[in-house]
């Protein structure tokens, strides 16, 4: 039972963290656009040209 | 796609088009210079990229840009950047944008790519889910006119967001609401993790110091829930107790309080119970629910803010109109009664006007809720915010800025929002009341249990004071009231003051007056009596075309029932007396029956005579060799006025017309429309007296009149509903103002009252329900704190949700 005496401060800690990373991720507008981004990894901008065209 | 098809639009190409750019090898055909203006700087910019990946079509630019791109030089205006630019450094510059066009992600890419490739550009981020754009660009290197020019380029169009400061608070206001929701759900679920243990073990399974470690990880992880998520409830009950009330926020703060400094306590001193995973859980639901509640509310009253932002910021001012048709691109600020401007297809209105040339219709769904577009062709008015659909529209200015209908509109619900309703201060008086009562029964109850169980008496009491607060009694009343406003807002019956939805809903005489009313107000063509060679279509062709140019009344009619277009040449006006024209080389007279016969001298007809007896006016068309037609005008009964009364007396309310014109005509247009009581010839000093006596009997009148000549009355009945049409709509005082000049809506928006006021009467029972089946279950110690915490928010959210259901269009 001794581990209780870190694992809770522990997870006291931890908890801060992940409160502070959302707190950042809420700051920094991850939540504003919930759909852009995700069709934007879809996207290159460096393709090099291609002849094909598709239809 | 096929080969008939524009590769970049999908519009069809027109027969005779042939327009095209190669793209990835082929040729691909395009529809209009506009289109093959954008596939080919796309191209150019090797951006074909875009054509591979997109998932939708984009909107095609229809007209060549030139004429658009020359009004852009005035966005570099340091004046006119002020509301949406924002200087970064020495000279960078960023500027909030809105970009129409957007269809799918793949144009997010193209304008994303091509923006920054322009020189000088520093950075561009476009937010896919609401369509707006931030640009950074050095001043020093790039005008803003060059950035909103390359995004023309290929196809889109971009104006200034100029973010409304209300708009941003309610972003903020969610923003923080969200956090604080968050920051208490971790802080319960963490809690949590540590009370389940302690209630779990048995007596001795745990030591004295792992339970005293448990208690302060949970009192380090419930600070910040009590310091910073329930920070409104504490500062909401000591704002009302510095002004010697007691609020919603009073018993909550105090429940939350005492169980929080209890629990710190018995931490302290290692004895006692703790209550850190309670006042958790309680903060959570308590905040989950308003958060719910606070999103339902901005979006009911997002209305007034949509209509804020009709208005387009530039106009194409025409300045030498008709001589000469040059296009000068100037604020929509500037432009002042009198101007001529140019309004295309697909562009808004910027300023109240009338039309002087073209044919087309506008989009006024927004402003009237009528959802279908209005033609509008010469003479007729156009309200600025409206959207032009089909043809370019030269257009006279008559109002700008404050004084224009929207303005008017904005102002007119504003003041309904600010106003409290009767209904809801004694809704608030009742609840205040309540929670008085309240805070002495907790009282009570702590002093009972005291004696009992000593050990329980605390998360009672708390349970007490959370489990009853008056929340959804306090809220069952303005959220619906609210709501029912909105969606009465959008079928374009405007709500102007805050008690017109409850007092409609309850009114049992419906008097109308009858011009502009039941009837249009204005002269429409009732009958054509052809007299000569010509049919009756060609002569309300020919009819309309003399009058062409006319801004006379009936020459608005016959415009508005013409069917082709036929020419005429040498069109001219004889004050008071008509118009002449010439048609296939001969001589046309249109007008008072008199001055035509002048021109071949001919007397009438003996079946033309009894049209002329008949009451209304009665327009003569004849040419050199005699008579052509008669055309009859008069005022015609609204298409939707007998199916709007005939429903009004099926649901049981009593009908009257009251109307200062003769007995005749009144009889007649209430015939038709089957009203029974009807008081014709009254002067409005009658028609207060007429109210009058209908209220002293007990009756709940609503009046329905054109707002402007019916002042008196309408100030007398208890509701009273205006016709929205007029410039002078910013005077009207009337309750409820019908934009649409639609009957039917006005049947919809009693229909919605009428709800609303069902609505009310659920949410009251609802929540007086709830509460006193609450309070013995408290008091007898069966509802822990947390439950109390569900029960209060599950109880204002039902309220919420229940008068949600108003913004559906349901039956009845």
């Amino acid at each position: 039972m001794e581990i209780l005496y870190l694992l809770i401060p522990l997870s006291v800690v931890l908890v801060f963290v992940i409160g502070a990373a959302f707190w950042w991720s809420l700051k920094s507008g991850q939540y504003d656009d919930l759909e852009g981004p995700g069709h934007r990894v879809l996207m290159d901008d460096d393709k090099p040209e291609r002849g094909k065209a598709d239809e | 796609m096929s080969e008939d098809h524009c590769y970049h639009c999908g519009l069809p190409v027109p027969a005779g088009v042939e327009l095209v750019v190669e793209i990835d090898g082929r040729m691909r055909r395009m529809c209009c210079v506009g289109c093959q203006a954008v596939a080919k700087a796309i191209i150019d910019n090797g951006l074909g990229d875009y054509y591979r990946n997109r998932d939708a079509l984009p909107e095609s630019p229809r007209e060549a840009m030139p004429a658009q791109l020359a009004g852009l030089a005035l966005f570099d205006h340091a004046d006119f950047q002020k509301t949406f630019v924002r200087e970064l450094g020495e000279s960078e510059r960023e500027a909030a944008l809105i970009i129409d066009g957007i269809t799918c992600a793949a144009c997010i890419w193209l304008i994303e790519q091509h923006v920054a490739r322009q020189p000088g550009v520093l950075g561009i981020e476009i937010n896919f889910a609401s369509r707006r754009a931030r640009v950074r660009w050095d001043e020093a290197r790039a005008k803003l006119s060059a950035v909103l020019a390359a995004i023309a380029a290929i196809g889109y169009s971009a104006h200034p967001y100029d973010v409304a400061r209300s708009e941003e608070l309610a972003r903020k206001e969610r923003r923080n609401a969200l956090w604080r929701v968050f920051v208490a759900g971790f802080g319960m679920m963490q809690v949590m993790m540590y009370a389940v243990p302690v209630y779990l073990a048995g007596e001795g399974d745990m030591s004295a110091d792992i339970e005293s470690l448990m208690r302060w990880a949970s009192f380090v992880l419930t600070l910040p829930v009590v310091a910073y998520s329930a920070a409104p409830f504490f500062r909401g009950a000591w704002r009302d107790l510095r002004l010697r009330r007691v609020g919603m926020d009073v018993p909550v703060a105090l429940g939350v309080g005492a169980a929080f400094i209890a629990s710190v306590w018995a931490t302290l001193t290692a004895s006692g119970e703790v209550y850190f995973d309670s006042v958790t859980m309680f903060v959570f639901f308590l905040l989950g629910g308003r958060y719910l509640e606070m999103t339902a509310r901005q979006r009911a009253v997002s209305v007034t803010e949509a209509l804020a932002r009709l208005m387009p910021a530039f106009a194409a001012r025409v300045a030498a109109y008709p001589d000469d048709r040059s296009v000068v691109q100037v604020m929509a600020a500037e432009l002042r009664p009198g101007d001529v401007v140019l309004v295309r297809p697909g562009e808004t209105i910027p300023a109240d006007g009338v039309v002087v040339e073209g044919r087309s219709s506008a989009n006024e769904a927004l402003l009237t809720g009528e959802s279908v577009p209005v033609v509008k062709v010469p003479g007729a008015s156009v309200i600025g915010g409206a959207v032009n659909v089909e043809g370019p529209l030269y257009l006279r200015v008559e109002q700008v800025g404050e004084t224009t209908r929207l303005a008017a509109i904005i102002q007119l619900m504003e003041r309904a929002s600010l106003e409290r309703p009767r209904i809801v201060q004694l809704a608030d008086r009742i609840a205040a009341r309540f929670i008085q009562a309240l805070l002495l029964v907790a009282a009570a109850v702590a002093v009972a249990w005291w004696f009992i169980d000593p050990a329980k008496t605390l998360w009672i009491t708390v349970s007490v004071l959370v489990v009853t607060c008056p929340c959804a009694l306090s809220l069952a009343t303005p959220v619906a009231l609210t709501i029912a406003s909105g969606a009465m807002a959008r079928i374009g019956l405007l709500v102007t003051r805050s008690h017109a939805v409850e007092t409609l809903a309850r009114a049992t005489h419906f008097v109308f007056d009858k011009t502009g009313t039941l009837t249009l107000g204005r002269p429409v063509l009732l009958e054509v009596l052809p007299l000569g060679r010509l049919n009756r279509l060609a002569c309300t062709d020919l009819a309309a075309a003399i009058e062409q140019t006319s801004e006379h009344p009936f020459g608005v009619a016959l415009r508005e029932a013409v069917g082709s277009a036929v020419h005429v040449e040498a069109a001219s006006n004889s004050p008071g007396c008509g118009m002449q024209a010439v048609f296939d080389g001969r001589t046309v007279r249109v007008g008072r029956p008199a001055w035509v016969g002048d021109l071949h001298g001919q007397p009438l007809p003996a079946a033309a005579q009894a049209l002329l007896d008949c009451g209304d006016t009665v327009i003569a068309l004849a040419d050199e060799a005699g008579w052509l037609a008669l055309l009859r005008f008069g005022d015609a009964i609204r298409p939707d006025a007998a199916a709007m009364i005939a429903e009004l007396r099926a649901a049981g309310r009593q009908v009257a017309l009251l109307t200062g014109d003769a007995a005749p005509v009144a009889a007649r247009v209430a015939g038709a429309l089957g009203i029974d009581a009807v008081r014709a010839g009254a002067t409005p000093l009658e028609k207060h007296a007429y109210v009058e006596a209908l209220q002293a009997q007990g009756a709940v009148v609503a009046m329905v009149g054109d707002g402007v000549n019916d002042a008196p009355v309408l100030a007398r009945a208890q509701v009273s509903v205006a016709m929205g049409s007029g410039s002078q709509l910013a005077r009207t005082q009337a309750d409820l103002i019908l934009l649409s000049e639609n009957l039917m809506q006005l049947s919809r928006g009693y229909r919605l009252a009428r709800r609303a006021l069902r609505v009310i009467r659920q949410n009251l029972v609802w929540s007086f329900v709830y509460n006193f089946v609450a309070l013995p279950l408290a008091m007898v110690g069966w509802v822990t704190p947390w439950m109390a915490g569900i029960g209060m928010s599950g109880s204002s959210l039902l309220v919420v949700l229940n008068s949600l259901r108003l913004q559906k269009p349901g039956k009845g």
